[in-house]
């Protein structure tokens, strides 16, 4: 099995991509062939990524391992440098698995108008760059793949999406690739400084230095800008209701529980350990915008009536939980990041998926005009409770480890940050998820509960959970337990990782 | 005097022979098959590709005193220009059949132009430079008349006409000059002498008319006037040459007189530059933004186009060596994927203008159901003209960027990033129509396929380009002058 090492994290990230070329060779018309190729392709990655577990070594998470350095451009010096570290990895498998789940459930739900074949090689594609963000060691690499997300995510919303969904698109396309020019500035910016793309290198160089504060401090907001946009952090999250509500069940799975973590990826893989001084300049704002995101993402979620845009805003509140981690720049709050990725993108991927089953069975998103599910559809409605119990926080289940871990984080930040600041934020956050808990259990009041509505109770087209939308959503379920039991499994991997990148921080 | 190198001049002979030939034939040929000037043409473009190869490796050949040099950057832009050629053959011969405008007058006068392209890439006296730029010009207005019944033709190569000869007068003037000034129309010693005496204003003077003749040729801001009109009115094929061939061919002759007569006196004309490049990004955007008419859309964006080419003279500096040879990469790498890219967009509306009957873009709208592999290819060069992944595109605006920054010239770098957001608007547009609005049509279109192999081609020479960027950028850095 020693040729993994060598090929495995390169197949994970270019099967699917390979898959999108076979599809287009395939007819049209025989939808069964095509959904079967894609899932199987989408298949073949996460054997691949499977097996790149099975070779990782446990005791070094903080090394990057199965590491592939090749020439690529060689008159700018961008290499092919791909591997996976403790924090990579978690991010790698989720994605790999969450599109192998995205293709099961396509089997039976391709969106309107259709077109399998071109939906099935827009998801491959866009795996590829967002396996590809996860892997990258080069600037220039991860900015390809970084880039590489948003033509595939651009059509999937605007041939696929809601009514307001050409919009949505373009808005989506715009705004990151604004905010990501000023990320590709930053990084040639860095390049002219050092000589380098390569992120490792360029992490020994920055725990040592690179440049000025001025220089350091502009790069940062240049990498900020781009990367804020990315997450969303407030007040660049606008994009993020429109494309989510919009885009077809498939693309906002996708969108929440894997694109939104490149941004968060970007801050602790380059922003931190590159520019630790600049990090430890802009960590106070970073956490006083994510604690604006938390509870203006909170408040929100309390204003919608379509449920889709609900759960939209929540990403932003839970994401604002990860960024609040990540400004505290302690081990605590960077493994809590983390672990708040994995845990948002088990979460939030599962609920896109029931609001976009709720929508399929009952034609309407409005929470106003839904009700009684427990009483319908008592298998569904369980699942649905079972989510978002998990997305408030509920100790047991995935998503509180990622809030509490920040939350302890910022109780006592890295030494050259004000921890009076810190801790207003922190209680900030627990306002927080006090009110994340209100307006999920509102939810869960309003659309589980109560009696089931005139026009829904001949129960007509309303199923239960069907076997294939079990066997997508099964493995979902299982991780959100599990990894709430037994957090050892995301933090044994990342405390190493994190701290190598602590050391670049200098503490 | 040293005798010839014919070898050197082997390209320009068989491209003259294959012009010639084309001409003559067309003579003896009845009215129907007239189409096989195609054919030939094709030949004698493959035959010049072949001499191009065949130079490949042998040196640099310098012949006719001086005045003719074959180095990696001229076999670079031979190469370009016969690829081109053989693009834009493939783009009209539905059109010119079908409509059976003059073929054998056309090809020749194609051929021609072309030759003009490739004696401009060896070109290195002011003379062969002056001739190459006018063998390019010339056929390109007869060209563009040859819809001779239609008014518009008519008065898009009146306007291209007298424009040419406006632009030509300018430059030649300033030429003149420089040879009052210097004795010389050799480019290498012209920078000597220049480099020997003080900088005088009319030196300045001189260099700022050769400048505006040549932006004339290019069609930068605030030159551009008669290019959307002259796109327009011209037959669609023509348009695609002259916006890929006629521009690259004015790049090449900008370039070589920037970079061998003229970088002693950079600091004087630099900034010209840098406005240029400027008013010509920000304005062709900015009007291509309101455009309804795809060949417009497609001149307006390909003047911001050349923007980005522009900024790379606005980083040349005699001191720095290195931030030359960047500088000048980054245009040649810009250049070429530019050509492919653009004529793939004109192709891809060369396409639907043939079939579906219109050149408005409102007419796009769900082509995707239509015609799924037209709509892929226009969205993929429009993809790529917008500078995103997964195209070449990306590249060219990316190497262009880094010299900027390399430069220190942040202001144009902004510019260009600011530049990038609005153009990708207006070609997110056009893909917007083909894809996400229902069709006004449900009749399919059959695309030709040659028009599906030119189309194709590009498309996939594009894709490789981003995949491995060194393709290109290998190319690019064996060619510099």
């Amino acid at each position: 099995m020693e040729w993994v090492d060598d090929w495995g994290v390169s197949l994970a990230t270019f099967l699917p991509a390979v898959g999108a070329i076979v599809l287009l060779f395939l007819p049209s018309a025989q939808d069964r062939i095509i959904k079967a190729v894609g899932t199987l392709f989408a298949g073949l990655a996460l054997i691949a990524g499977l097996l790149v577990m099975a070779r990782f070594d446990y005791g070094a998470t903080g090394e990057i391992q199965l590491e592939v350095n090749a020439t690529w451009i060689e008159q700018i010096s961008a290499n092919y440098h791909i591997g996976v570290d403790g924090i990579s990895l978690p991010l790698l498998i989720l994605s790999l698995l969450v599109t192998f789940l995205c293709m099961i459930y396509l089997w039976w739900h391709v969106p309107e108008p259709g077109k399998p074949k071109a939906f099935l090689a827009l998801v491959l594609v866009l795996e590829t760059g967002m396996n590809g963000s996860f892997v990258a060691l080069d600037l220039i690499l991860f900015f390809v793949f970084w880039e590489a997300v948003l033509v595939p995510m651009y059509f999937m919303i605007g041939i696929w999406g809601g009514p307001r969904r050409e919009y949505a698109a373009v808005k989506f396309f715009l705004y990151t690739l604004f905010g990501s020019i000023f990320t590709l500035l930053g990084f040639l910016a860095l390049w002219i400084k050092t000589g380098t793309f390569d992120m490792i290198e360029l992490r020994e160089l920055g725990a040592a230095g690179i440049g000025s504060d001025l220089f350091q401090n502009l790069v940062f907001l240049g990498l900020f800008l781009g990367l804020a946009i990315k997450v969303p952090m407030w007040p660049f999250h606008t994009w993020l209701p429109d494309a989510h509500t919009e885009a077809p069940t498939v693309g906002s799975v996708l969108l929440a529980a894997i694109l939104l973590k490149m941004g968060t990826y970007g801050f602790v893989r380059i922003a931190l350990p590159i520019l630790p001084d600049a990090a430890v300049t802009y960590a106070p704002i970073i956490g006083i915008l994510a604690v604006i995101a938390i509870i203006y993402g909170a408040l929100c979620c309390f204003a919608q009536s379509d449920l889709k845009r609900l759960i939209a805003f929540s990403s932003v509140g839970h994401m604002g939980f990860v960024m609040l981690g990540i400004a505290t720049l302690t081990e605590a709050g960077i493994n809590g990041a983390v672990f708040g990725m994995v845990a948002h993108g088990l979460i939030t991927g599962m609920l896109f998926f029931l609001a976009g089953s709720i929508h399929e069975r009952y034609h309407t998103r409005e929470i106003s005009e839904l009700g009684g599910l427990l009483a319908q559809i008592p298998r569904f409605g369980s699942v649905f409770t079972y989510c978002a119990i998990a997305s408030l926080g509920l100790p047991g289940l995935a998503g509180f480890w990622g809030e509490m871990l920040a939350l302890l984080g910022s109780y006592n930040p890295a030494s050259p940050l004000d921890p009076v600041l810190f801790r207003v934020l922190m209680v900030g956050g627990g306002i927080g998820t006090v009110l994340t808990a209100g307006y999920l259990l509102w939810t869960v009041q309003r659309v589980n509960l109560g009696r089931v509505p005139d026009k829904f109770a001949d129960g007509k087209g309303i199923h239960d959970v069907q076997a294939l939308e079990w066997y997508a959503w099964a493995p979902l379920l299982v991780l959100i337990l599990a990894a709430g039991l037994f957090p050892k499994l995301v933090l044994g991997l990342t405390s190493e990782a994190v701290s190598t990148i602590m050391g670049a921080l200098g503490g | 005097m040293n005798p010839v190198d014919w070898h050197a001049l082997a390209p320009e002979v068989v491209l003259t022979i294959a012009a010639c030939a084309v001409l003559l034939i067309d003579l003896f040929v009845p009215d129907e098959g007239k189409w096989i000037a195609m054919p030939l043409s094709a030949a004698g473009i493959f035959g010049t590709l072949a001499a191009v190869v065949s130079l490949i490796g042998t040196g640099n050949h310098v012949t006719l005193a001086g005045s003719f040099e074959v180095d990696g950057f001229a076999l670079l832009f031979k190469g370009l220009f016969c690829l081109i050629g053989l693009i834009v053959l493939a783009i009209s011969f539905h059109y010119f059949r079908s409509g059976r405008y003059y073929q054998g007058e056309y090809y020749f006068l194609l051929l021609t132009a072309l030759l003009g392209g490739v004696v401009m890439a060896s070109s290195r006296d002011l003379v062969t430079v002056f001739i190459a730029i006018e063998l390019i010009s010339v056929p390109g207005f007869v060209m563009t008349a040859l819809r001779k019944r239609d008014a518009k033709s008519n008065e898009a190569a009146l306007k291209f006409f007298l424009f040419g000869v406006l632009s030509s007068a300018v430059m030649l003037y300033g030429m003149s000059i420089i040879y009052g000034i210097t004795g010389q129309t050799l480019l290498s010693k012209i920078n000597s002498e220049l480099a020997a005496s003080p900088s005088e204003p009319i030196v300045v003077l001189s260099v700022f008319f050769v400048v505006v003749g040549f932006a004339f040729k290019i069609s930068a801001v605030p030159f551009h006037f008669w290019a959307p009109d002259t796109y327009e009115g011209a037959p669609s094929p023509v348009a695609a040459f002259l916006s890929t061939a006629s521009k690259v061919g004015g790049f090449v002759g900008l370039l070589v007189l920037m970079f061998i007569a003229f970088p002693s006196v950079a600091d004087t004309w630099r900034p010209i530059f840098a406005v240029l490049a400027t008013l010509t990004m920000s304005v062709g955007n900015l009007i291509a933004l309101r455009q309804q008419h795809i060949i417009r859309l497609l001149a307006y964006s390909g003047i911001a186009q050349s923007g980005y080419v522009l900024v790379a003279f606005a980083l040349i500096d005699p001191a720095a060596p290195g931030m030359n040879a960047q500088a000048l990469q980054s245009a040649l790498i810009y250049l070429a994927i530019y050509a492919v890219m653009d004529l793939g967009a004109f192709a891809a509306a060369v396409a639907f203008g043939r079939q579906g009957g219109s050149y408005f873009i409102s007419d796009y709208s769900g082509l995707w159901l239509r015609s799924p592999v037209l709509a892929t290819l226009l969205a993929g060069f429009l993809v790529s003209l917008a500078g995103v992944p997964p195209m070449a595109g990306f590249w060219a605006k990316l190497f262009v960027f880094k010299a900027t920054i390399d430069a220190q010239v942040y202001w144009l770098a902004a510019t260009m990033g600011l530049n990038a957001v609005i153009a990708a608007w207006y070609y997110l547009a056009v893909v917007k129509r083909m894809f996400f609005d229902a069709p006004t049509s449900e009749e399919p279109l059959e695309i030709p396929y040659l028009m599906r192999a030119a189309m194709g081609v590009a498309a996939l020479a594009l894709l490789a380009a981003f995949i491995y960027p060194p393709l290109i950028t290998a190319l690019a850095e064996r060619s510099i002058i």
